[in-house]
């Protein structure tokens, strides 16, 4: 037993003010998945962060400079990221028609031919859950660039770029289908992947695999997203 | 066999299962309206596979036509979220089961961009993929041109196209261990070298092939019937293309010499000698032209890859030196039949409980992929295939998407068919070459 007496003495003053930096989301903690039984494996208290979501800064590199330049539309673009050679824009989902449609038309940008609209679902990613990911070519210039326009979970909005790109019809509809993101102003926006009656949007994180339980010896097997993971 | 018909709110409704024609016939000339809704599929022969088509027919134009998919979806893209990295092959190249190459190596690439190991894959694993590749091309292409032969009333070019692709078949059985599904190309490399002889009955392969090319072309090339049935039908020019996003044959029919292994060369295609095929006819018989060309091509670049797989590349590694990240052991076949490398097995089981240790970790585990997405493209038989991959950086796929080729190039159809005859919707399908495999995923 301690008494306070001999302790030494702590100076009171208070803890200086430490500028708040919002902490990024956990990925995972611990290792090999182990978190309800025993850990012997010294990694349990391990923390992995996501990565922050960051602005590259310029330069860019290559020609991302003189693309982002060109399309001097920096008000409609949240973020820009350059990342393992690709120069991706995330832009604000209102303004979506009016960047594909100068990427389109500009003739120093000139990206004449879409790959397509796909989806992606990042349920950590508060207030814009849902991503619709568009990939662009331009056969003029040879080049490259992806443009990402995000919505919330509960209002999944996403202007239509049909318009713009009409081989955008089909990828549209897969992308409601997978994910729910309603496409404004698609003259038709119906399943095209899963039965029209289908109830929820089966790429979404949170949609349970249901599978088959297979019984052996009393034992049963579990969907696939309900066995142990390693991540 | 059978017919008969209800009433609907839209008119009469017929069913017809078998060959009896005489009842529908008879009830359509007997009814003052002209319009007529034919539903085709989603059985049907000469629809490639579960695709359904809905046709508007005003006497024998089709006024309106609309496809219907997604009968052959086996949520593949789903599925891959839930295995490593590895695994992901044996998935992908089950979507386009026609080119399982080209799904496995557009995969792998975009799995490597995200590692950044692209340079570090070996160069003998690079040139067996394009050797590989573009075998699969040719087998592609002869399944496309031998289901359109006999779609359009021709039946040997249907029996010369899979004769020779099972050539094709058999190499990728002695190389890969099986016809089709290889799940050969994996994230750094392929699986194994290629065996004993393989390269001496790819050389026999080459020189073969060029006369079958010629068998069919003699077939097809100048036949009055062939041609009367393809040129100007299924009309779809550059501007069409480039606004649905139509890309591979169909948009080199219109001319534009727009070709991936040419424009934004991958796995060294930059290094081989070949010419870009193209045609001006926008019709289905240029489509036909382009692919038979493009036949030719590949078996020019099999050639180059060979002569570096047999020669320069001889004995070089074909999976990625990289412990973490390449296959912990070539398979080997033994006398027991089994594919396993006794020399590896002897080394977990005997020597090192480290060698074990990472073997069983990379095989149930994985490896983990840094966060991020990236996207790499590839010039399959059909257009463009790209894989957008990303990840959450763990040991599985956070998600894979693919820019399937038949899918987009399926979307044309209506701008091919409206306007011309039913008896040429068949053939516009037949020139998009849609793999309804790829298309649902």
């Amino acid at each position: 037993m301690t008494s306070p007496d001999n302790l030494p003495e702590v100076p009171s003053a208070e803890v200086p003010e430490v500028p708040a930096v919002a902490e990024p989301p956990v990925a995972r903690r611990g290792m090999f998945g182990a978190t309800d039984t025993g850990d012997t494996s010294g990694y349990g208290g391990l923390v992995v962060r996501r990565a922050p979501q960051l602005s590259t800064p310029r330069p860019y590199g290559g020609y991302f400079d003189e693309l982002v330049d060109t399309l001097a539309l920096d008000d409609a673009i949240e973020r820009v990221v350059v990342d393992r050679g690709e120069l991706t824009l995330h832009v604000k989902r209102e303004r979506l028609v009016e960047v594909c449609q100068k990427l389109r038309d500009d003739p120093a940008l000139r990206f004449e031919l879409s790959l397509g609209v796909s989806g992606v679902h990042y349920p950590h990613l508060k207030g814009e859950e849902l991503h619709a990911v568009i990939h662009l070519c331009s056969i003029t210039h040879n080049r490259r660039v992806r443009v990402e326009a995000s919505a919330p979970e509960e209002d999944p909005h996403i202007p239509s770029t049909v318009g713009v790109f009409p081989g955008h019809d089909w990828h549209e509809r897969e992308t409601w289908d997978f994910f729910g993101i309603v496409f404004d102003g698609h003259p038709g926006l119906t399943r095209i992947m899963m039965p029209d009656d289908w109830d929820g949007h089966p790429q979404r994180k949170d949609y349970p695999l249901g599978g088959i339980p297979v019984e052996y010896r009393g034992a049963t097997i579990p969907a696939p997203d309900q066995r142990r993971s390693y991540a | 066999m059978s017919t008969g018909y209800d009433e609907a709110t839209e008119g009469k409704v017929y069913s017809v299962t078998g060959a009896d024609w005489d009842e529908v016939v008879s009830g359509v000339r007997d009814s003052d309206d002209e319009r007529l809704v034919i539903n085709m599929g989603p059985q049907h022969p000469s629809t490639h596979g579960v695709l359904r088509l809905v046709l508007t027919l005003d006497g024998e134009t089709v006024t309106e036509a609309r496809s219907v998919i997604g009968y052959l979806h086996t949520g593949i893209e789903k599925n891959l979220e839930y295995r490593t990295w590895t695994q992901g092959t044996t998935f992908v190249t089950r979507m386009d089961y026609l080119s399982p190459i080209f799904n496995e190596t557009a995969y792998c690439l975009g799995v490597e961009k995200l590692l950044g190991i692209e340079d570090r894959v070996p160069d003998r694993a690079q040139a067996i993929r394009v050797m590989m590749m573009e075998l699969n091309r040719i087998s592609s292409h002869l399944v496309a041109m031998g289901t359109f032969g006999m779609e359009l009333g021709a039946t040997t070019p249907f029996l010369f196209g899979y004769r020779d692709r099972e050539l094709i078949m058999d190499l990728f059985e002695y190389i890969t261990g099986l016809r089709m599904n290889h799940a050969y190309v994996r994230p750094g490399g392929v699986s194994v070298d290629l065996p004993a002889g393989a390269v001496d009955k790819i050389g026999e392969f080459l020189k073969i092939m060029p006369q079958r090319i010629k068998d069919i072309r003699k077939l097809l090339d100048e036949n009055p019937v062939y041609l009367r049935r393809t040129k100007d039908v299924g009309y779809l020019d550059l501007t069409g293309c480039m606004a649905l996003g139509i890309t591979g044959p169909i948009l080199r029919s219109a001319g534009l010499p727009w070709d991936l292994r040419k424009s934004q060369p991958y796995c060294g295609y930059e290094t081989y000698e070949f010419e870009v095929a193209t045609e001006r006819g926008c019709d289905v018989f240029s489509r036909y032209l382009v692919r038979m060309r493009e036949m030719e091509e590949s078996l020019k670049i099999v050639e180059q890859a060979l002569d570096r797989i047999a020669g320069p590349l001889k004995g070089d590694p074909v999976m990625i030196e990289d412990k973490k990240i390449g296959w912990p052991a070539q398979l080997a076949l033994g006398p027991d039949g089994f594919g396993n490398s006794p020399d590896h097995i002897a080394h977990i089981m005997g020597s090192s409980m480290e060698a074990l240790i990472h073997h069983f970790k990379l095989v149930t585990e994985g490896f983990r992929v840094p966060a991020g997405q990236a996207y790499a493209s590839i010039e399959s038989p059909k257009g463009e295939l790209g894989a957008h991959v990303v990840s959450d950086g763990g040991t599985r796929p956070y998600r894979v998407h693919f820019r399937e080729p038949s899918f987009c190039n399926l979307q044309g159809f209506p701008a091919m068919a409206e306007g011309g005859q039913v008896a040429d919707v068949i053939a516009a399908v037949a020139s998009i070459d849609p793999v309804m495999g790829g298309v649902d995923r």
